[in-house]
């Protein structure tokens, strides 16, 4: 490949933990912001030799493609039980389990509430896009009242379709977690903040300090049926008021590490 | 080791222990539940991993996870408990890793009753999960078999990288009787060539029931039905009673197979040329034992604890040669011996005449002997 900067020029570059494979995602939509601020934290760790990764089922069925680490693929929802039977066998392995919000907050929802409960050492990361992706933007646990979706073509009604779900919020409750939090992926300061975040879940799992999962709110331009830019205007102005940013859980020991 | 009285339910999880099972990971249901109490003890005192999920969907993805590292790893079950563990199974069987399952199965269907059953012979043996797989299922008949069968799942996953079931009915698990259990091995981390422990000093893998390209699916399931040709030519296992002259073959698997040699017995005290073949393996069949026995036997008589499963296996394997007679007694009923002894002495002085579906004339004689009561 040919030098394109030097190196005391070099601001931005492929991460280690990434491998060479070319992501299959829309354009606009923010998996790979969300992907590239892991790979970061695995570099900055040290830990990609020790990481193993469960991929989800929806749009980022094909994670274990993009990281240069182990990983496995889980059947719909069932990531953190699958993660707990890797950590459990290996307790020095860094496991991490990537899932969006059909998976984790509605067919996975025993799976997540349980590992978080039982204290698992493992890190979620979880994209909340109000949206299914991968089936083509059918109604989520998270879609927001009155939203359009292919399963709720009149916008979603409350009274037959029910409310959304505030995942970091109810996992905050349990006693198991350790660091729960929830970041967006809508600006550059958001995003660092998001990166700063993955870090200390990560941290929170090596710690042995309990559960931890970061919540990114995300973009899904396809199925949202509008922009890229106009998505990040529309989760800043309508999913950020339904879904505040906001530590939830950190642990005594987890506000201790310092990243 | 010397025999002692052992419960069939403590016996597997003993005996899994001492073949040098890691992980355990299971859900509370009857009559399986002495399975998942004898691990909780003895896996924390060893050292090992015990888990107990939040459901049986739950329990069969910590065992996926757990065997993607190569650990030895199991869970066990009851019937409603095994329907929700399918999709797992599925999947594992497609990620082509090793698995040790156990149905201690119950009456049904739906929430059925906690009686011994055989009602999950087709589930187990012809699918259940989606998807075009087989798998092996060993049928054990006595606690002592339940032991050994149990140790040998270990291998035979592993040997062929697929789940190994092992369907015991209720009352395997719970009946006491004297067994031997064998020698504690070491725990033995194989070093796989395909297991996903973490990427230390090598090139990473991935282990995935996925294949999005039809090709690849293609290529994937003819693949695993290539080593399901070497199941099945390695892996047929049954035992023979009485058949070197018998003009009357009665089949049965697990209990019921047990419960069939007494009446064999009886019924060879009497003087009729009677024998048993009693499946071990279920799956694979032993498709070609029965066929040999076609060619030189009368009748074949099959009981099962069911409406007739296992019965359309003998039916292929005989090849229309013979009648194919059916006894079975659902719903967790057990058959007693003089029952069984009763159906041989029809079939030895009764003309047959091969039908298409044995169970029909079966239904009509179970239905007149519930109307009597």
């Amino acid at each position: 490949m040919a030098t394109i900067a030097k190196p005391e020029n070099l601001v931005y570059e492929r991460p280690q933990a990434f491998t060479e494979f070319p992501t299959h995602y829309c354009p606009g939509c923010t998996h790979g912001v969300a992907h590239r601020l892991i790979a970061e934290t695995l570099d900055e760790m040290n830990i990609t030799d020790h990481a193993i990764g469960v991929a989800p089922v929806g749009c980022s069925v094909f994670a274990y493609n993009y990281f240069d680490c182990d990983f496995v693929e889980a059947a719909h929802g069932r990531a953190p039980a699958m993660a707990t039977g890797i950590k459990r066998v290996l307790p020095d392995r860094v496991v991490f389990s990537y899932q969006g919000d059909g998976d984790l907050a509605s067919i996975g929802m025993a799976e997540i509430m349980h590992a978080a409960g039982r204290g698992e050492n493992l890190t979620v990361i979880f994209i909340n896009n109000a949206i299914y992706g991968m089936t083509g933007g059918q109604m989520a646990p998270t879609s927001l009242p009155g939203m359009k979706t292919t399963s709720s073509p009149l916008g979603r009604d409350v009274e037959l379709q029910g409310y959304p779900l505030r995942m970091s919020e109810i996992l905050a409750n349990l006693d198991g977690a350790g660091y729960i939090v929830r970041r967006s992926l809508h600006n550059p300061a958001n995003i660092r903040k998001a990166k700063k975040a993955i870090r200390t879940a990560f941290e929170t799992q090596v710690h042995g300090l309990g559960f931890s999962m970061v919540e990114l709110l995300s973009t899904c331009p396809t199925n949202w049926g509008i922009s890229p830019l106009e998505s990040l205007t529309w989760l800043e102005e309508h999913m950020i008021p339904a879904f505040p940013l906001g530590d939830y859980k950190v642990a005594p020991g987890v506000a201790e590490i310092k990243v | 080791m010397a025999r002692e009285l052992l419960k069939g339910n403590a016996a597997i999880a003993e005996a899994a222990i001492r073949a040098g099972l890691e992980a355990y990971f299971g859900y509370p249901i009857t009559p399986q539940t002495e399975v998942l109490e004898h691990f909780a003890r003895r896996m924390p005192e060893l050292g090992r991993v015990f888990v107990q999920a939040e459901s049986e969907v739950a329990a069969i993805n910590m065992v996926y996870g757990a065997a993607c590292t190569g650990v030895r790893v199991m869970s066990t079950s009851s019937s409603p408990g095994v329907s929700l563990m399918l999709e797992g199974l599925s999947y594992i069987i497609g990620t082509e890793v090793p698995v040790v399952l156990v149905n201690v199965m119950r009456g049904g269907p739906g929430l059925g009753n906690i009686a011994p059953s055989q009602g999950d012979y087709n589930q187990a043996v012809h699918g259940g999960g989606h998807g075009d797989y087989n798998l092996i299922v060993l049928a054990p008949s006595t606690v002592q078999e339940a032991i050994d069968l149990t140790a040998l799942s270990f291998d035979l996953a592993e040997r062929y990288r697929t789940v190994c079931m092992l369907i015991a009915d209720g009352s395997i698990g719970q009946m006491m009787e004297p067994a031997e259990l064998p020698e504690m091995k070491p725990v033995k981390r194989k070093n796989w060539d395909w297991a996903t422990n973490g990427a230390i000093g090598r090139k990473r893998r991935v282990l995935s029931s996925i294949y999005i390209d039809p090709n690849d699916e293609e290529v994937a399931n003819l693949r695993m039905y290539r080593r399901w040709e070497e199941i099945q030519k390695n892996e047929v296992r049954y035992k023979e009673y009485y058949l070197e002259d018998a003009e009357f073959v009665v089949v049965g698997f697990g209990t019921a197979g047990r419960v069939a040699l007494s009446a064999v017995r009886a019924a060879r005290q009497q003087g009729l040329k009677v024998g048993l073949l009693r499946p071990i393996a279920v799956s694979p069949f032993p498709y070609e034992v029965l066929d040999e026995l076609s060619k030189r036997a009368s009748a074949f008589l099959v009981v099962e604890m069911n409406m007739g499963q296992m019965l359309n296996d003998v039916q292929l394997a005989s090849k229309g040669r013979i009648p194919v007679e059916f006894y079975g007694r659902p719903g967790g009923m057990v058959p007693f011996p003089d029952e069984i002894s009763s159906e041989i002495e029809r079939i030895a002085t009764t003309k047959l005449e091969i039908v298409a579906d044995p169970r029909h004339a079966w239904a009509e004689r179970l239905a007149a002997i519930l109307e009597e009561g």
